[in-house]
């Protein structure tokens, strides 16, 4: 593990990191861990827990893409999941909030199960607005909660790629602690 | 896949021929557990599924209450031949589930004569002191607050690897550099254990028990107080009020 206590630098996008790691025969010394770390924190921060963390322990050589399968069950669930309350909201004046509820209740489980931070944060105020019946405020979290699934969606498959380009470059992923 | 016992039902000539439809049976091994999963997320069975894994336990994962309640026989006593087949060591299980609750599963498992002595986590993502207190007094063994983490796992695993004797000259390497532990445990100074079951002093008219079959025997008083000692020794575990309550006897907090 390597601690530093300030991010001088960074790269500003992927190629970048990549270009690092290919400039080193010894594909990630010091510091395009250094380098790496970086992306990935800035990528991550706020989107993710330490729960992706804990996950990122389960991987190994025998399941190298474990964490990649759960986040992309993690994220079917979340489009059934959406549809089923999209669906409820719908039926206008006869609203289940309890079924839509329930939902989001299931929603903030599996959020919370693979580290999605700031959708379970959302599924949070969402829950709230179910219990006291808001319409217009369950509306605006399900909007929210598509955004923010779909955005993490885009960064993870970033992230996953850049890892995937590393090791093929020859070099590790290093452990990161979110 | 199985280890020697695990149910009380599991006749010892049973115990070689164990297996359970469609999974397969390597060679006895006295150190594998064998873990009953219940969620409804599959997220989070997946999840739990693999930190069983990964901490050397075998995992059947299902997704409702009554498919755990299927699996086990318990739904349908008269098959008994189904019984005699299964062995489980742990059974997991989240708290809210539609349809029936992890609470109601409980209840059900702890009234089977078969399967009450099989120690039965509950796994929910709410911290109601309440709840967790009805779980503990029904006969959860422990309450995991979600998301689960490898350590509560290893937690597990620790605790019920340590519960067990080690018999018939199997030597099993504990997780931590214990002396072997009886289920009434030496030290404790509570009160005289309700049977003593060491490698020497088993029934003359049956081969001694193993491991995990002491553990689950019905030789033995369900889970009283004893247990509790050995349970809470683990040195893995950062106990917090909070994430764990265990059912306690006064004198061994």
């Amino acid at each position: 593990m390597f601690t530093y206590h300030s991010l001088d630098f960074g790269p500003k996008n992927q190629t970048d990191v990549l270009e690092c790691c290919r400039q080193s025969n010894d594909a990630l010394d010091e510091d395009k861990y250094f380098v790496f770390l970086t992306f990935y924190r800035e990528s991550s921060s706020g989107f993710l827990d330490d729960q992706f963390t804990e996950l990122k322990k389960l991987q190994d050589e025998c399941s190298p893409d474990f964490v990649a399968e759960v986040v992309s069950l993690f994220f079917e669930d979340c489009e059934k999941l959406i549809g089923n309350m999209a669906r409820a909201l719908d039926q206008t004046g006869n609203v289940d909030f309890s079924l839509v509820g329930s939902s989001v209740h299931q929603l903030k489980g599996s959020s919370s199960s693979v580290g999605a931070k700031r959708v379970k944060g959302l599924c949070v105020t969402f829950k709230e607005c179910c219990d006291s019946q808001n319409f217009e405020g369950c509306v605006r979290c399900l909007q929210q909660v598509d955004i923010e699934y779909k955005s993490l969606k885009a960064k993870l498959q970033d992230l996953f790629s850049l890892e995937q380009q590393i090791v093929q470059a020859g070099g590790r992923i290093p452990q990161v602690d979110i | 896949m199985a280890s020697d016992g695990g149910v009380s039902c599991l006749r010892r000539s049973e115990m070689m021929s164990v297996g359970i439809g469609g999974i397969d049976s390597p060679p006895l091994d006295v150190d594998e557990v064998h873990v009953l999963a219940v969620d409804d997320s599959l997220v989070d069975r997946i999840v739990i599924e693999r930190l069983l894994r990964i901490t050397s336990c075998k995992v059947t994962a299902v997704d409702s209450g009554w498919r755990a309640l299927e699996f086990l026989g318990i739904d349908n006593e008269k098959a008994s031949a189904e019984l005699d087949r299964l062995k489980v060591d742990l059974i997991i299980t989240d708290y809210c589930m539609p349809g029936m609750t992890g609470y109601e599963l409980l209840k059900k498992i702890k009234e089977s004569s078969s399967f009450r002595q099989v120690p039965v986590v509950i796994m929910s993502s709410e911290n109601v002191i309440t709840r967790i207190d009805r779980c503990l007094e029904e006969g959860a063994e422990d309450f995991l607050l979600k998301p689960v983490k490898l350590a509560d796992v290893k937690r597990l695993r620790n605790y019920l690897t340590r519960d067990v004797q080690v018999s018939n000259g199997n030597k099993r390497k504990l997780p931590e550099d214990s002396p072997p532990l009886t289920l009434s445990h030496d030290s404790s100074d509570s009160s005289p254990p309700p049977s003593t079951l060491s490698p020497d002093s088993s029934d003359s008219s049956s081969p001694p028990l193993s491991p995990v079959e002491i553990f689950s025997s019905p030789l033995l008083s369900p889970l009283d107080d004893e247990d509790d000692d050995v349970l809470t020794s683990s040195p893995e575990s950062t106990p917090s009020p909070v994430r764990r309550q265990k059912m306690r006897s006064p004198g061994l907090d």
